[in-house]
């Protein structure tokens, strides 16, 4: 178990050096979530209610993932460094964890520019809300890793990814922009935790499949 | 021998499915009362209910082959699998349509977020079209065969994780108003609406079984030309 | 007919709609197969005359 968990550190910490050597993916995530927090502001009428408000910083929070999930196999396959990956002796469902671990840090990263600025620029930030990103970002990237192995096997590629990935996002943001604006926030922390924990057994068994013939 | 008695299941499903559909809609319009709210708009529910259950078990189905796929790794399941999704996309058009069409005679609007298996059919409807799309854009082959699966695996999991998001975005944004289904339903309502759903059923496995055996066909041909060639 | 009565059967009809058009489908589909295994035959075919 403790070598499954050092293949796991080592292939997270393997795709953090990447990218803080070639920077190709963070500061692009942190300005589109700023921009687009921008955006928005000028998209809401004058006078229109907080509460919408709290929306557009899930779709802002969702938009951001996908811009990094759709470049999380990019050095893999550039490189074709997927199929060395694969024939590597560590368990392939360390692969999986190894780059969920690497992209909630990315998420984790771009929400400490991103939430900061929402409070700043719309409203204030309650710890539900924290607790309920801190949630989402593990669904995110559970999923999302499954997923951008997928797109990154097919012709498509990076316009494959969105459309894979939506539909599967709705829960995420029923349960994120539930837990901003209830009252009662802890049933749809719940329900995120639910989600996390269902899709994260079915990932982490399912992705070895992906990756392999 | 065995191509001629998968025709032989597609032609009895066929063969069911015509006796029950003209059995089930002759009850429903000519024997089974009036319910005593709706009126004559509650027999659409004999229709879009049981054609809403069938979509889901063609999702089922086509999971679960998904799930042999990945288990025994025989290619024949993808084929099946893809079939299943393939007529669960169909049925779930069929239960947007109708559904529409009796929100509409409720509310006198074709659209209603309220209505909550509407929504949850529109979010499957987006999800197993990217099924599609998934599949016309990886090469063919035991690949794409295992990603199809998994990503078959992933439906039968958003369904009632997204029911349960319906749930809670509905008390929390759009509170329900209106219920369909009334009090209870009647013996005699149950009974039609069971012969409904058997004959929803059986249309769904002639279906499956005559585009199970086109896409085999396909897939044979597919390999003849590349022996010949 | 009142106009509950012409929604529910319309309703019917969109189904039998569906169902058509899924048959009219098919039968591209089957006429593009058929095609398919003439041309082949024609290819064995050929291939085998100069032998």
């Amino acid at each position: 178990m403790s070598r499954y968990a050092a293949d796991v550190a080592a292939l997270a910490r393997k795709d953090v050096l990447l990218e803080l050597r070639s920077r190709d993916t963070l500061p692009a995530m942190l300005l589109f979530v700023v921009s687009a927090l921008v955006v928005f502001h000028f998209s809401l009428p004058e006078g229109s209610s907080d509460v919408a408000a709290a929306g557009l910083l899930w779709i802002a929070i969702v938009f951001t993932a996908l811009l990094g999930l759709s470049r999380s196999f990019a050095a893999e396959r550039e490189q074709r460094l997927l199929d060395a990956l694969v024939l590597a002796p560590c368990d392939r469902s360390a692969i999986w964890l190894g780059k969920v671990v690497s992209i909630v840090v990315f998420l984790a990263l771009a929400e400490a520019v991103a939430l900061p600025a929402f409070a700043l620029f719309f409203r204030p930030v309650g710890w539900e809300t924290v607790a309920a990103v801190a949630l989402a970002n593990l669904g995110i990237a559970g999923v999302g890793t499954v997923l951008a192995a997928m797109a990154a096997a097919s012709r498509a590629r990076e316009l494959l990814l969105p459309v894979l990935f939506l539909p599967l996002a709705i829960p995420i943001v029923v349960g994120g922009v539930g837990a901003t604006v209830a009252d009662d926030p802890g049933r749809y922390l719940a329900f995120l935790g639910l989600y996390d924990g269902m899709f994260a057994i079915l990932s982490w068994a399912s992705f070895e499949y992906v990756v392999t013939e | 021998m065995s191509t001629s008695l998968r025709n032989n299941g597609a032609a009895a499903f066929a063969a069911a499915a015509a006796l029950l559909l003209v059995a089930g809609t002759a009850l429903a319009f000519y024997w089974v009362p009036e319910d005593a709210d709706q009126g004559f708009s509650q027999k659409i529910f004999y229709l879009h209910v049981p054609v809403a259950l069938t979509a889901y078990a063609c999702f089922v189905w086509g999971a679960w082959k998904a799930l042999r796929l990945l288990w025994t790794r025989e290619a024949r399941y993808d084929l099946e699998s893809y079939t299943a999704v393939h007529m669960g996309v169909i049925f779930g058009v069929l239960t947007l349509l109708t559904g529409s069409i009796w929100a509409k005679i409720s509310w006198g609007i074709w659209w209603s977020w309220g209505e909550r298996q509407l929504v949850l059919f529109l979010i499957l409807f987006l999800f197993y079209s990217a099924y599609f799309m998934l599949r016309y854009s990886v090469e063919p082959g035991p690949r794409r065969a295992n990603i199809s699966a998994v990503y078959a695996l992933f439906g039968v999991v958003l369904i009632p994780v997204s029911f349960l998001a319906i749930r809670l975005a509905g008390t929390l944004l759009h509170p329900t108003v209106f219920t369909r289904e009334g009090p209870q339903m009647s013996a005699s309502m149950f009974f039609v609406f069971c012969v409904c759903l058997a004959a929803t059923l059986a249309l769904a496995g002639a279906l499956y079984l005559n585009e199970l055996t086109g896409k085999r066909l396909d897939q044979a041909l597919r390999d003849l030309r590349e022996a010949v060639a | 007919m009142t106009t509950e009565e012409k929604y529910v059967t319309g309703a019917y009809l969109v189904v039998l709609a569906v169902v058509l058009l899924y048959v009219v489908l098919y039968s591209l589909k089957l006429s593009r197969l058929a095609r398919e295994v003439s041309e082949l035959s024609e290819l064995v075919r050929t291939k085998r005359a100069p032998q």
